[in-house]
């Protein structure tokens, strides 16, 4: 006997759309939680097996950067957007900065500077190109601050240049979007959390110590952030973008954590 | 001796209950974890020049796997940890079990130890120097934890950070701490291979006791083959 359907309060009166659905089947199928599971049962008996690598097994990368993105949602609540990072004296600034990149320093591409333009895509009214002369005119913001790397390494660094939450108002940057991307002239890219993007501590930087930054470092433009680890901060910036939509970087698509926060 | 055999009551039960049990091995897998994963993390950037971890014996291929390997099992610890702590704490166990802790008795029960004589006949009670390293890494890796969240968050947890003096200080401090539990791991699995009924009771739960604190009258029990 096949038992009439019950009127169940927790059954919706109105059923939704269906259509869309049936065109991301596919999408939703891939969601498996059991996969999920399973990857988590056996974490615990494949870390002893230290012969042979298990990191990079895809169910067991699934499962590894589900925890990394939750980090990113715990890391967003722990960030208090008015707490600033400790600040330091001139005298204790290390000159010249620590090069770092994922290439060599032989291997900077120099950057004209006559023509160098700074460009912006996304949610931003005015997206005219600035020019480093525009930039030089913005009024410059210092900030001494520590230099931490993920790989555990940190130095004191003198910076100054156009404070970002500034610079988005001039521009007309949607201050409500999620994420502030930088491209940089090495096919680099990171993105950071508007809340951070708007710290007081964050400052498109132009100038070390007093100088311009010079090509190794970044020139003639980079993002230099209190809030956010080493890898946050791209160099050599040419453009920035403002979105909604989760652009991805550099160092993320290999695995490391896309939050990053100090 | 009946008495003994049947369920668990208010008054009597097994030496290591179940959440004590679950606890422990949980802490094992989650520490082996962070231990083997840390050192893959500082072999990218060594404290000390002439120490690198062989590849053999870290955890993850490169940076980023151990990276995203201890901030995994940094969770499993601490939720862990939390568990143990409070139901030590609120059940009693730990003030049956783990205090007090006298000197005298310390400095006697090491020199036995030292020379072999140290008697281990009865499981259910710690002697001085077990009582001694059981509290020692239970506080170690309290602050593990505390060095772990300055080097994560030195900026939001900047105070943290104070206590190590600065970041480099938070990460010389979590490393003495990892030496420290690599230490007393060795030990402690010498001392339990050298008394393997202690592994059979951290498995099945151990013979069974009174809440005050006395053993009960032994039950045939397979921890306990020699009564």
């Amino acid at each position: 006997m096949i038992r009439p359907r019950t009127t169940s309060r927790f059954r919706p009166k109105i059923v939704p759309d269906q259509s869309l659905l049936v065109e991301n089947r596919k999408l939703i199928a891939d969601i498996d939680r059991r996969k999920l599971l399973r990857g988590t049962l056996s974490l615990g008996a494949l870390t002893f097996l230290t012969g042979c690598n298990v990191s990079d097994r895809a169910s067991v990368q699934d499962v590894l950067r589900t925890v990394s993105a939750f980090n990113d949602r715990v890391q967003a609540l722990l960030f208090d957007p008015t707490r600033l990072a400790t600040t330091y004296s001139p005298d204790q600034v290390v000159k010249p900065p620590r090069f770092n990149a994922y290439y060599e320093i032989e291997d900077v591409r120099p950057i004209d500077l006559a023509t160098w333009k700074l460009e912006f895509a996304g949610l931003i009214a005015d997206k005219r190109p600035w020019t480093l002369d525009d930039i030089y005119r913005f009024p410059e913001q210092e900030i001494i601050i520590k230099h931490i790397c993920v790989e555990g390494w940190d130095y004191i660094g003198q910076w100054s240049g156009p404070n970002l939450r500034q610079f988005l108002t001039r521009i007309g940057a949607d201050l409500t979007a999620k994420y502030v991307a930088f491209h940089g002239n090495d096919d680099y890219m990171e993105c950071i959390d508007m809340a951070s993007a708007l710290h007081p501590q964050t400052i498109l930087a132009t100038k070390y110590a007093g100088e311009p930054i010079t090509d190794p470092y970044g020139a003639p433009l980079r993002l230099r952030t209190a809030v956010k680890l080493g890898y946050k901060n791209a160099k050599w910036v040419r453009a920035i973008e403002v979105t909604n939509t989760y652009p991805g970087g550099f160092w993320e698509k290999q695995g490391f954590n896309w939050f990053a926060g100090l | 001796m009946r008495k003994a055999t049947h369920g668990r009551t208010a008054m009597n039960r097994k030496m290591h209950p179940t959440i004590i049990r679950f606890a422990h091995w949980t802490n094992a897998v989650a520490m082996i974890t962070l231990i083997m994963s840390g050192w893959k993390i500082y072999n990218d950037e060594v404290l000390f020049g002439v120490l690198h971890f062989p590849e053999s014996i870290v955890l993850g291929i490169w940076a980023q796997h151990a990276l995203q390997w201890h901030f995994f099992a940094m969770w499993v610890l601490v939720l862990n940890g939390l568990v143990y702590l409070v139901y030590g704490l609120f059940s009693g166990r730990f003030l049956r079990m783990l205090w007090p802790i006298r000197p005298r008795e310390v400095i006697a029960e090491m020199v036995q130890a030292l020379t072999f004589r140290l008697k281990h006949a009865d499981l259910t009670h710690y002697n001085a120097v077990q009582k001694l390293l059981y509290v020692g890494i239970i506080l170690v890796i309290i602050m593990q934890v505390v060095s772990g969240l300055a080097i994560w968050k030195p900026v939001q947890f900047s105070n943290l950070v104070l206590l190590f003096y600065d970041f480099q200080g938070a990460r010389l401090a979590h490393f003495i701490g990892m030496a420290a539990i690599c230490l007393f791991i060795m030990v402690h699995v010498t001392l339990a291979l050298l008394v393997p009924r202690t592994i059979l009771g951290m498995l099945t739960g151990g013979p069974r006791v009174l809440t005050g604190g006395a053993r009960v009258t032994p039950a045939p029990h397979a921890s306990n083959p020699a009564h």
